[in-house]
């Protein structure tokens, strides 16, 4: 069915135990993220180490109010960002926005994606990839905003 | 509407009625049956109000009050018959050339027309215009309750004139707080505007119109009654409400999107100055400068929105041979059951009014532990459409310390059965997400 196909176990696990979640210091930028149809918020900190595409992400804290998938979204985000380069993060946000705005259409790649790729039942519910998105964004625009010279994500539509 | 005592017994063939609507019949997500709760947002339509529309299109199609051919005449009569026919709906004058009724793009449009309008006063060299002319010290009330539509329009309406906004707030059972010490001098002898909504889109509460009017007239206030969830499901008579102005939208009531309606005062919409401006709401223009037409056309910039306005004149004719009341009296039996079914269900709570008591056919609610959203995704797999977010009235749900809510709202062609279904849903959604005997 469907609907399990979106509510993958894994999801509502994130869920029910988000990773990560809090905010903390020290921290490089502070962003927050409201997606306005449904009020769902998110605020959300970024620390990198050093600068460009190789910096490194140290820390990913937020604090969050929303339904399960967006919640969920910004657990995995931390696990498969923390410790990685601002490089490597983008090209997992790169490759899960592909796959989440692709309407079922787009094939996941699992070696990038990892747990992420739990999300790709809500690719065919186009109301609901705002949510899977929301955390995601926000990391992206923190780290636009910690440093200056942040890698352009490649924008797939 | 205000005083209407609960009915029992449903008067209408229901079924016979959703004949008439095509879409009813279709299927959702892997067959499911449409269960359509989602009327507050936008209603379906009759084969009555497409026919109508395809009809003028395919007969009549032409430029209204533009040229003298006779499509152009055709279709100027079709509009023009559509706005009389309209007008006498609501209880506003159904002359055609003493006019109370212009067409908008929708009820948002509707408002922000009263809105500019009356701060273009400020601007306007005509005497008759000065009336409405609003500064800083003077004081515009709405509520706690209001959707964006009637909220932001005023907002920035003060932030243009430098007038200050005020508010009623709204009690934790859902209706307005007007009695309270507080309350007593929110409409005061500052108060140029006050603004309010007849039906909450969110805890149906239909509000006291009478006493609102009354403290606004006694202090020489204009009112604007926003009647987006009135309208479209019980009687209105805007005279003997005696609002100033009202504002409402053709794809709640039946009609189609793209046309909305604004209802003013005779003598008050011939003292306003124009909102939009341009072709058809001209009386002369030189390269100098312009004077403007007589309402309504003042007030109708640009060739118009014709079969639109054709198609809501079928959609007031459809719910006039049904009748008003009995549309009312069977929305309440359909209220009355959804606010019983669900209070019985544990963990869930009603935001509004419990009883159909002065309320209407829109009930908000929360179900423990489960994001609305994902509430609705569960209910959309049973082929259930009902709103979830914050209906376009982020501050009410503030002051109900909620983030947003489930809404299920109705309309002429829904059942009990649906209701019921409703209950089912609410019960498999608690059941998916407490899997595990977790509740998230
Ligand atoms: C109470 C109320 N006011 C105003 C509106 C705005 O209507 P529209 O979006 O058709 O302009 C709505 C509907 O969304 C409403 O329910």
């Amino acid at each position: 069915m469907k609907l399990e196909t979106m509510y993958q176990e894994i999801i509502l696990d994130h869920y029910r135990n988000p990773h990560g979640h809090g905010l903390r210091d020290p921290f490089d930028a502070e962003v927050h993220h409201v997606n306005p149809t449904c009020g769902d918020e998110v605020t959300l900190r970024v620390h990198l180490d050093g600068s460009g595409p190789d910096a490194k992400v140290v820390d990913v804290s937020y604090d969050a109010m929303g339904c399960s998938i967006s919640q969920a979204a910004t657990s995995v985000l931390n696990d498969l960002v923390v410790g990685r380069t601002v490089g490597e993060s983008f090209d997992v946000l790169a490759e899960y926005q592909k796959m989440v705005q692709g309407r079922g259409k787009v094939e996941p790649d699992e070696d990038v994606l990892d747990d992420a790729v739990a999300f790709a039942g809500v690719a065919a519910y186009p109301a609901r990839v705002k949510c899977a998105l929301l955390g995601w964004f926000a990391f992206k625009d923190a780290v636009a905003q910690a440093d200056d010279n942040a890698p352009e994500l490649e924008e797939h539509q | 509407m205000t005083a209407l005592a609960p009915v029992t017994g449903a008067t209408l063939d229901v079924e016979k009625i959703r004949a008439d609507f095509p879409i009813l019949s279709r299927t959702v997500r892997d067959g499911k049956p449409l269960i359509y709760l989602d009327s507050g947002a936008t209603s379906q339509r009759p084969r009555q109000v497409l026919d109508a529309e395809r009809t003028f299109l395919e007969t009549s199609n032409a430029a209204v009050h533009r040229g003298a051919h006779a499509l152009s005449e055709e279709a100027t009569d079709a509009y023009e018959s559509a706005r009389s026919r309209i007008a006498a709906f609501i209880g506003a004058d159904p002359g055609i050339e003493t006019s109370e009724i212009v067409f908008t793009k929708n009820a948002t449009e509707a408002l922000n027309l009263v809105a500019y309008s009356m701060s273009n006063a400020t601007f306007s060299d005509d005497p008759a215009a000065q009336r409405f002319r609003v500064g800083p010290g003077d004081e515009v009330v709405v509520t706690e309750m209001e959707h964006h539509a009637n909220l932001v329009p005023w907002q920035e309406f003060c932030r243009r004139t430098g007038a200050t906004l005020r508010w009623f707030s709204v009690t934790s059972d859902g209706r307005l707080d007007l009695d309270s010490a507080e309350a007593r001098s929110v409409i005061n002898e500052r108060t140029k505007v006050v603004a309010f909504t007849h039906q909450s889109n969110v805890l149906g509460t239909v509000n006291p119109v009478g006493t609102l009017v009354e403290r606004a007239k006694a202090v020489g206030a204009y009112t604007v009654l926003d009647a987006c969830q009135s309208v479209p499901h019980a009687p209105v008579d805007v005279r003997a409400l005696d609002v100033d102005f009202a504002a409402f939208s053709g794809h709640k009531m039946l009609g189609p999107s793209g046309i909305g309606v604004l209802y003013g005062r005779r003598a008050l919409l011939e003292a306003l100055p124009p909102f939009l401006t341009g072709g058809s709401m001209i009386e002369l223009v030189r390269m100098e400068g312009s004077t403007y037409a007589a309402p309504p056309a003042r007030f109708e910039a640009g060739v118009p929105m014709t079969s639109q306005a054709v198609g809501l004149g079928a959609a007031v004719d459809y719910l006039s041979e049904i009748g008003m009341e009995n549309v009312h009296a069977h929305e309440n039996v359909l209220t009355a059951a959804a606010l019983e079914g669900l209070q019985a269900i544990d963990g869930v709570t009603i935001i509004g009014p419990r009883t159909t008591e002065a309320r209407g056919g829109a009930v908000s609610f929360e179900i423990d532990g489960v994001h609305p959203h994902d509430a609705s995704q569960v209910l959309d797999d049973s082929g259930i459409a009902v709103r979830v977010g914050h209906h376009c009235a982020w501050p009410l749900h503030r002051a109900f310390g909620v983030q947003s809510s489930i809404r299920a709202s109705f309309h002429v062609y829904n059942t009990l059965d649906e209701v019921a279904a409703l209950l089912d849903g609410v019960r498999r959604v608690q059941d998916f997400f407490a899997r595990d005997g977790v509740v998230l």
